[in-house]
């Protein structure tokens, strides 16, 4: 491929991305009996480590990435991390890579787990003061920020926003929570839902400006304060935006796959494509055959790990070194941390049409049920942490059933 | 096999009682009960609930092996 070196250094089974499904395949190949080389490529200094506390206890009190760190197990000793290592482009064809800093390398499998990135939206006025929240890094830069009495503007009413502003409110900070949805949290959970986090948000004295985007960002050098679509003006002594992500897909580009949202994968995780190349974590779009047929991405912590987990199973596969197993079938799950409310998913809100109360009271504990037409897509629950084997239960059940009918 | 599980981390979130049932539980009043010297023959559901702890909580002390 590159003319002068014939051929470059084999690193066996190649996994770009060093984040938590990234681990968890490597793990996996290991205990599957893989023996040949796995180079873990991460473009971050750390080896994985979790990501959820960043928007609630590390950024409250400092990460400490030593504390975040995944442990780490000894049948993954010999894997190979090469870390500040970003890979630039993939030749699947040739089944080369090659590294921002030209080096290129042969690989036998390839793992995309390269996972997403905040996005950022092109907001005029001074740029200095403007933050985001994805690695232990922005958690530390934005921890330092934190003094009681500064105020803060969050971009963004969704799980991040959200958590971000109970946290950076619990640390005495003034917040307002900027977004264009007219709800809090309405895309994941619908306006009901999102209506009571927001109560509770604002009870804490979190001020919301919903339905409304974003003008400008006021100040000389750095935001002294932020414009809104309708004029109104708030104070901000530094901004933290959390509008969605974007996936990392770039270095996979020419290589005829589909990459609109993600890497698009089968039921297995494997791309459509004759070399063995699968996709885990946030980064993968996939039919989840618990539900549907439709791919779609789960940016869920438990789902990085259980698409790493399978899908390191189902590249030895495509390799030629065992058979396919079932096809990904998986109760995506999440929890959210905000203030003193404990919320927790099973199953998918977002394939709803209405949603019902089951139990409790959407002010206080409560259990809700998601459905599509009339069957049970998920449960998400206010507290009641002992309800949660009978509603997650419910929800599998509910699956069965419906395949049955189909 | 001995397990221990830091309950100021803990946050009865439950992952580990969909693992591992036969090692942890949540007690009526939803708090976490765990078994903390569980036999061998669960390690690798018990590895399970390490795994899929949200919290990262759950720690194992494996028997050294010569």
């Amino acid at each position: 491929m590159t003319g002068t070196n014939a051929s470059p250094t084999n690193i066996g089974i190649a996994i770009v991305g060093g984040g938590l499904a990234s681990l968890r395949a490597a793990e996996t190949l290991r205990r599957a009996g893989y023996r040949d080389p796995v180079t873990i490529l991460s473009e971050e200094p750390h080896a994985s480590y979790t990501r959820p506390p960043l928007s609630k206890t590390a950024l409250k009190e400092g990460p400490n990435v030593a504390q975040l760190a995944f442990p780490r197990r000894p049948d993954v000793d010999d894997v190979n991390w090469m870390v500040n290592t970003r890979v630039e482009s993939a030749d699947l064809d040739a089944t080369t890579l090659r590294t921002e800093s030209g080096a290129v390398y042969g690989f036998n499998g390839l793992i995309a787990a390269t996972g997403v990135r905040s996005r950022q939206l092109p907001i005029p006025g001074p740029q200095e003061g403007r933050y985001v929240l994805r690695t232990v890094e922005d958690a530390a830069r934005i921890h330092s920020l934190l003094k009681p009495g500064v105020n803060i503007v969050v971009v963004g009413a969704g799980f991040i926003g959200c958590e971000v502003a109970a946290t950076v409110r619990a640390a005495d900070c003034n917040v307002a929570v900027v977004a264009a949805d007219p709800e809090a949290m309405i895309r994941p959970l619908g306006a009901q839902v999102g209506a009571s986090i927001r109560e509770r948000h604002e009870s804490k004295e979190v001020q919301f400006y919903l339905g409304r985007g974003l003008k400008r960002y006021l100040g000389v050098d750095s935001i002294t304060g932020v414009e809104l679509s309708d004029g109104t003006t708030l104070k901000a002594d530094f901004v933290i935006e959390a509008v969605g992500s974007q996936c990392n897909v770039e270095w996979l580009a020419g290589n005829g796959l589909d990459l609109t949202d993600g890497v698009l994968v089968d039921g297995h995780l494997v791309a459509d494509h004759p070399t063995p190349v699968v996709a885990i974590g946030d980064v993968a779009r996939f039919p989840n055959a618990l539900f549907d047929t439709v791919p779609r991405r789960i940016e869920h912590w438990q789902v990085a790990g259980d698409t790493g987990r399978h899908g390191a199973l189902s590249l030895l596969a495509a390799m030629g070194q065992r058979d396919f197993g079932p096809k990904v079938s998986l109760m995506p799950y999440f929890w959210s941390d905000q203030g003193d409310l404990k919320l927790q998913s099973f199953g998918a809100p977002n394939l709803a049409d209405r949603m019902e109360l089951l139990e409790g009271d959407l002010s206080g504990e409560a259990a809700m049920g998601y459905y599509q037409g009339e069957r049970l897509v998920a449960v998400v629950l206010f507290g009641l942490q002992r309800t949660a084997v009978k509603y997650r239960g419910l929800v599998s059940d509910a699956q069965v059933v419906a395949a049955t009918i189909v | 096999m001995k397990v221990h599980v830091d309950m100021d981390l803990c946050q009865n979130y439950g992952q580990c009682v969909f693992a591992a049932p036969a090692v942890f539980q949540l007690d009526d009043d939803g708090e976490l009960v765990y078994e903390p010297n569980p036999d061998d023959s669960t390690h690798d559901v018990v590895a399970e609930a390490i795994d899929a702890c949200p919290m990262q909580a759950i720690f194992l002390k494996e028997k050294v092996q010569s």
